[in-house]
């Protein structure tokens, strides 16, 4: 029995069009960078409708940037786009490596997805918030944050600015305006709706982003996000990663419907489609949304399509459910490679400066490292102290904390 | 442990056509901890399948098919994301009953890995038992060995009542005795073997563990392992009692326990404050107090976040139960 067959006696359910085994096929993109033009800053929600259902782009499929969202950037701004993208794999692949001698209890990249957080975070300003999910650490990158700060809490030291207290990849960088992660998903999307609403308050040029995956669109903090900064017309960006994959579970089982960014017209917020391996149109798509946002018309509502080309995580094995060449097939290629041949076809970057670059962030990872763990690592210590099991918990330390704090330094094993 | 819990998934959908399956990467991936590794190639996708990546859409879901006839079993990936559920399980399954004047019931199991160990942080370690030990009308079960799991497991499926059961997720591939560095298997542990077939282990009834005359020792999850290494270490001749069932919880075993030993310890590894040994605590001085020699000891997480790189000085470890054992002889 087909399952089509099997959906008309019993319960519907989608399966992901390609398991391990199966050979993946994709159509080719049939949007190119010419279809869609800028609404009006002030458009209505509708105007939108086309832009939500087809895709926003910049960089075509040979490397060539042109079109209304060209945001026509200096060689100097999208080569520093590069040099960040470049930094987060280089950057990401060293911290998988170091999970795997037990550095780290555990680690997710960013692989396929570098453009997006920075793309972005380059298209705002300093002063906006971000309220990321777990693949949007390259923002950090952009606000200034050091590696070596980065890398101190990944592996848990004493210099990792939150103690301890959080699994890897969970950062916080107040410094950056980067709210702490948490790791239930989709909690921050909605929660970025009242930081935009206090600026608003406030009367500050502030603007909010967010972002959540295809997955946790099905939480409800997703819907209400989305309704909330409908509402009150918060001055925010609302975007939905769709990477393909939340663990195993495929997007077509997030919701019945395969687009995720027209879902926003329902609440009269307008809507994007954005190849999220193309940094221009990201960048192109989020200046637009940053300048409707600050002349106070509310909310912009973003689908990035993109692919996780890595695991979820470092205790995922994704060839148990694709696969594991799936992601060469998939049409919207490597942001990093896109933007690299859009370089060298446009202005003098070349194989052989790119080859360099890599070695240079190479050299500065490895610097970033050895420094980080001078301050200890997971493997080995040494830790933060136990006492901060019982700092922050609250503003100042109950008596029932004490005495439990008194009870702790007895027993300390670490 | 994660092949007893299988083996009892798969026994009742086996034997019940109206028991289903779903979560959270449950059905083609089989689970994060592959414990519904292969039941949907062996029962069919419209019996074990995956849902949508929402915890309070899938209590909903469960509701309304739990009072439609069926009997869904359904996994909360981990305990710490099963607030977006509360609301539905606390005001919605667990009240139904109830409030329909015993018209409509709800016979839904929500599967969950609790619990900490496993440097997984604040959101992948917490054991919330006492938020659901508090909610009428809800079934709380805690198992602890391979044995046990499957047996609980059966039982939580076939009752009319709603049931959160919580697995330690520590122990699925085996028990823990506190020392992060020594780490066994469940090869050669007396509750490792596990019938292929069909068996119940009753919801409310207890485990003694270890019988012994000085101290009773209660404790659920992942601290039966780490109570039964302290016991050893202490020289002291106690009995544990793995209480497998904590809502409704086993007073007989519990009560002629405390009567003979005239001492207990209490050892979770949730919070301690309102944690649910206090609720145990409150009921055993009610019941024997007069055959109580010394104050009852609870050894607990501390009443704060649960930490990732200093997890071992959260978790209840077998050094402050033998302190508590010890403190329960000496008056």
């Amino acid at each position: 029995m087909s399952s089509e067959e099997e959906g008309n006696i019993t319960i519907h359910v989608p399966d992901a069009p390609f398991r391990p085994g199966d050979n993946p096929v994709f159509d080719k993109w049939k949007w190119s960078p010419d279809d869609l033009k800028k609404p009006p800053i002030d458009c209505e929600s509708e105007e939108t409708s086309a832009h939500s259902r087809g895709l926003v782009r910049v960089i075509d499929d040979e490397g060539m940037a042109y079109g209304d969202w060209d945001p026509n950037l200096e060689y100097k701004e999208i080569l520093q786009g590069l040099k960040h993208m470049v930094r987060l794999r280089i950057f990401d692949d060293r911290m998988m490596k170091m999970q795997r001698t037990g550095k780290l209890s555990f680690y997710m990249q960013s692989l396929g997805e570098e453009c997006i957080a920075i793309a972005q975070t380059m298209a705002l300003e300093e002063q906006d918030w971000i309220f990321p999910t777990y693949r949007q650490p390259g923002a950090q990158f952009v606000r200034g944050r050091s590696m070596v700060s980065m890398i101190c809490h990944c592996i848990g030291n004493v210099e990792d600015n939150v103690k301890g207290r959080q699994m890897p990849v969970h950062y916080t960088y107040k410094k950056g305006r980067f709210i702490s992660i948490s790791s239930p998903v989709g909690t921050q999307f909605s929660q970025a709706v009242g930081v935009a609403l206090a600026s608003k308050y406030k009367q500050l040029n502030e603007v909010t982003i967010t972002w959540i995956g295809d997955g946790a669109s099905a939480e409800g903090d997703y819907h209400y996000g989305l309704n909330f900064a409908s509402v009150y017309k918060a001055p925010v960006i609302l975007n939905v990663v769709n990477n393909h994959w939340a663990i195993s579970t495929h997007y077509n089982m997030a919701s019945g419907s395969t687009n995720f960014a027209s879902r926003g017209l329902a609440y009269e917020i307008p809507c994007f489609r954005v190849d999220g391996n193309d940094f221009l149109a990201l960048y192109s798509v989020t200046k637009w949304a940053r300048e409707r946002a600050k002349i106070g018309l509310g909310a912009t509502h973003i689908e990035i399509l993109t692919y996780r080309t890595g695991a979820h995580s470092s205790s995922d094995d994704p060839s148990r459910y694709r696969p594991s060449n799936e992601h060469e097939f998939w049409p919207g290629g490597d942001p990093i490679e896109r933007l690299k041949i859009h370089l060298i076809k446009n202005y003098d970057w070349t194989d052989e400066k790119h080859l360099q670059l890599e070695n240079e962030i190479d050299a500065e990872v490895i610097l970033a490292y050895k420094e980080a763990v001078k301050h200890g690592d997971l493997a080995n210590g040494p830790y933060p102290s136990s006492d901060t099991i019982f700092t922050e918990v609250y503003e100042n330390v109950p008596w029932h904390l004490q005495e439990q704090w008194d009870e702790m330094n007895k027993w300390k094993v670490d | 442990m994660v092949q007893s819990v299988n083996s009892a998934l798969s026994n009742m959908l086996e034997k019940d056509e109206d028991v289903i399956l779903f979560g959270e990467d449950i059905g083609y991936f089989g689970g994060v901890f592959r414990t519904s590794d292969g039941l949907q190639s062996k029962f069919g996708k419209h019996r074990v399948f995956d849902s949508p990546l929402s915890e309070g859409g899938i209590a909903a879901t469960a509701f309304g098919m739990g009072i439609n006839g069926l009997r869904p079993v359904v996994e909360i990936q981990f305990a710490d994301y099963i607030f977006p559920a509360y609301d539905q399980i606390v005001n919605e399954i667990a009240k139904v009953r109830h409030r329909s004047g015993g018209e409509f019931w709800c016979p839904v199991t929500f599967r969950t890995p609790a619990g900490g160990g496993i440097r997984g942080g604040h959101h992948h370690s917490q054991s919330p038992e006492s938020q659901f030990t508090h909610t009428p009308g809800l079934k709380v079960v805690y198992c602890s060995t391979p044995y046990n799991s499957k047996g609980l497991l059966i039982s939580a499926i076939e009752s009319n009542d709603p049931v959160i059961f919580f697995e330690p997720k520590r122990c699925y591939r085996g028990p823990f005795y506190g020392d992060p560095h020594n780490v066994p298997t469940w090869k050669g542990h007396s509750e490792a073997e596990v019938p292929d077939s069909h068996y119940n282990i009753p919801l409310g009834q207890a485990r003694i563990a270890k019988e012994g005359t000085d101290c009773t020792v209660i404790a659920w999850g992942t601290m039966v392992h780490v109570a039964e290494k302290a016991i050893k270490d202490s020289g002291i001749n106690c009995e544990l009692i793995d209480l497998q069932t904590l809502i409704p919880w086993d007073k007989e075993t519990i009560v002629n326990s405390v009567k003979k030993t005239g001492r207990c310890v209490i050892v979770h590894e949730a919070p301690k404050t309102s944690g649910f040994g206090s609720e145990l605590s409150a009921s055993i001085q009610e019941r024997c107090f007069y055959n109580l020699e010394s104050p009852i000891e609870r050894v607990a997480g501390w009443d704060t976040p649960f930490p990732h790189t200093t997890e071992w000085d959260y978790m209840p470890s077998p050094a402050r139960i033998i302190d508590a054992i010890k403190k329960t002889q000496e008056e």
